[in-house]
């Protein structure tokens, strides 16, 4: 019954907001005021790795960033905006899409990333073939699967309106428009995604509202014990590539088509779990519906593939072995990762 | 407008009058660098299918595509020293004639005998932040997917090529180990340089194609016709660590 009511509010959430997403968005107001906005490190977190030094955050760089986000003037056909793929309800991943969808109904291989926390993360992509947070859209506007244009093509269009060449001026100074402004401001508004104030964090700050319940202690306790070795805390990852055991013959060699080692085929970026509540559904291509399905792959379904990790192949069992209680115990503590905050701030939203 | 940007913001920066000593600024000067790039000796023509160029492996071919880029040029100075010109970043097209002609700008004046410079990008370079000039990724030199800079792009058909329409596909770049195919190159100028404030010395940097495609390893385009770095563009970045310039002339 109680799992019943939350895939029905789930449900409900995803038909209203995607709803308001698809027919309520009127187009980009270019005129929103700017918000005023300031980089923060959360208490709990460490130094990000994106220094801002040649890239400072301001309110019109910010704005200028969000515009970009949202406008599907990006896209071959103006019919995507980076905002298909990365939904803020959604923490910035893709509901209810295992791959991306791009132009021309072209289905991608891999599932759209949530965006948050992004100027802690030296690499991107899941197979973390991007190094730094300024050229990572690039990937998708160039993907022909994806947005499937090209640089030179952005920017001409973007100085042939009236409103972008206002906007990059009082974002930079000048009303030049090239893609190292454009990627700048991008990064402006991606790096401004932060995400620290899930129930977790008021506990760890010992802020109020951040009292765990019973199963929720017992959850965080089983997660230090047997998650924590990839999933480390305060990121939730520890930005590492490993192969969980999926598939004994991998579709996509991940890792390895990077780095060309035969020692990475088959491996992924681990995940950040924070608002993992939200960015169903999960694996590189998105093949688990459920939080259960994951917890049940973990705890049966690990297979040995060439490059496993040892994590998951310890005194001779394959994977993580979890009791159904275990199970529910350690979904309430992925709960407690949820941040509602972020994914309900106005700044971080369509500018309408 | 044949500059890198960089480069055109140091020139800026240095050209400035210095409020403290003026006389402590360093005279500068340029020097004019003419691109002529080349296969085997024959002049490089592209889209050229009625003279097929020939590879050492003898495999006729034409060629679609030629870019390259060197930078961190350094000059070894009469007594040795090596100076290190600061942001030379240079970006040739064999499509584009405005890229044959360019100029190394803020050397310091004097006399030089020798040349090193990094045929590609230098690793900060490539795995730093969005950058513009002739580093703008909107050049088309830039892997999207797996960041860094395209070093060498070499494009084509062979007849050999069992590639889908013949294509020859040759773009060498990644500049981390084990798939570094990042080269440096050195040579003894035939003549020695001399950078004077208010005069343009040239060098004629010579650009050879078939580079690739001989050295260590002599390349058959029946197996090796698609490389985007990895492995086999290491093959190839071996073979054109040596033979792709060649300073022909200096005139002072």
């Amino acid at each position: 019954m109680k799992a019943k009511g939350i895939v029905f509010f789930v449900l409900l959430t995803f038909i209203t907001v995607s709803t308001a997403f698809n027919y309520g968005f009127k187009g980009i107001n270019y005129g929103i005021a700017a918000d005023s906005v300031r980089f923060a490190v959360p208490a709990n977190f460490p130094k990000p790795v994106y220094d801002f030094k040649d890239n400072p955050v301001t309110s019109n760089g910010f704005k200028l960033g969000r515009i970009l986000f949202y406008d599907p003037i990006i896209s071959k056909d103006k019919s995507i905006s980076c905002a298909n793929c990365h939904q803020s309800f959604a923490a910035f991943a893709n509901l209810d899409h295992a791959v991306s969808h791009g132009v021309d109904e072209c289905l991608g291989t891999r599932n759209a990333p949530p965006l948050f926390n992004l100027a802690w993360q030296k690499e991107f992509m899941w197979d973390g073939g991007v190094h730094h947070i300024e050229v990572s859209p690039m990937n998708a506007m160039t993907n022909p699967c994806e947005m499937a244009t090209d640089l030179n093509t952005i920017v001409s269009r973007l100085q042939q309106t009236t409103a972008y060449p206002v906007l990059f001026k009082a974002a930079f100074g000048t009303m030049e428009i090239n893609s190292q402004r454009m990627f700048r401001a991008l990064a402006q508004f991606t790096s401004m995604l932060v995400s620290a104030n899930s129930k977790y964090d008021k506990y760890i700050r010992k802020e109020k509202g951040g009292d765990f319940t019973e199963n929720e202690t017992a959850g965080y306790a089983l997660f230090k014990q047997k998650c924590s070795t990839c999933h480390q805390e305060p990121l939730f990852t520890d930005l590492s590539y490993r192969s969980n055991g999926l598939d004994l013959k991998p579709d996509d060699i991940g890792r390895d088509s990077i780095t060309h080692q035969e020692t990475d085929r088959g491996k992924f970026r681990v995940p950040s779990l924070r608002n993992i509540e939200l960015t169903s559904p999960y694996m590189h291509d998105g093949r688990f519906e459920t939080l259960k399905e994951v917890l049940a792959h973990y705890n049966s379904g690990v297979k040995p593939t060439a490059n496993l990790d040892p994590a998951l192949h310890q005194n001779n069992v394959y994977g993580i072995r979890l009791t159904t209680l275990e199970q529910n115990q350690l979904i309430a503590f992925l709960k407690t990762l949820t941040d509602r905050d972020f994914v309900n701030d106005k700044r971080f939203q369509a500018p309408e | 407008m044949l500059l890198c940007g960089l480069a055109l913001t140091v020139f800026a920066a240095s050209a400035k009058p210095n409020p403290g000593d003026p006389k402590n600024a360093p005279i500068t000067g340029n020097v004019a660098i003419h691109f002529k790039n080349v296969v085997d000796g024959k002049a490089l023509k592209l889209n050229d299918s009625l003279s097929l160029y020939k590879n050492a492996n003898g495999d006729d071919f034409k060629l679609t595509t030629f870019k390259y880029y060197i930078s961190n040029v350094s000059l070894i100075a009469k007594n040795g020293e090596k100076v290190a010109i600061p942001d030379s970043y240079f970006l040739v097209n064999a499509a584009d004639s405005t890229t044959l002609n360019q100029q190394i700008t803020n050397i310091p004046e004097g006399k030089y005998t020798g040349i090193i410079f990094t045929i590609g990008v230098d690793s900060l370079r490539n795995f730093a932040g969005a950058q513009t000039g002739v580093l703008d990724p909107a050049k088309g030199m830039f892997w999207s997917w797996n960041s860094g800079y395209i070093f060498v792009k070499l494009e084509g058909e062979s007849p050999k090529s069992t590639a889908k329409k013949n294509r020859l596909t040759f773009h060498i770049g990644g500049a981390k180990a084990p798939n570094n195919t990042i080269r440096t190159f050195t040579q003894k100028l035939p003549k020695t340089l001399k950078i004077n404030d208010g005069k343009l010395p040239e060098l004629e940097l010579i650009a050879n194609a078939g580079a690739l495609f001989q050295g260590k390893t002599t390349v058959d385009f029946a197996k090796l016709n698609f490389t985007m770095g990895g492995p086999n563009s290491v093959v190839v970045a071996n073979n054109y660590a040596d033979g792709l310039f060649k300073i022909s002339k200096v005139k002072n």
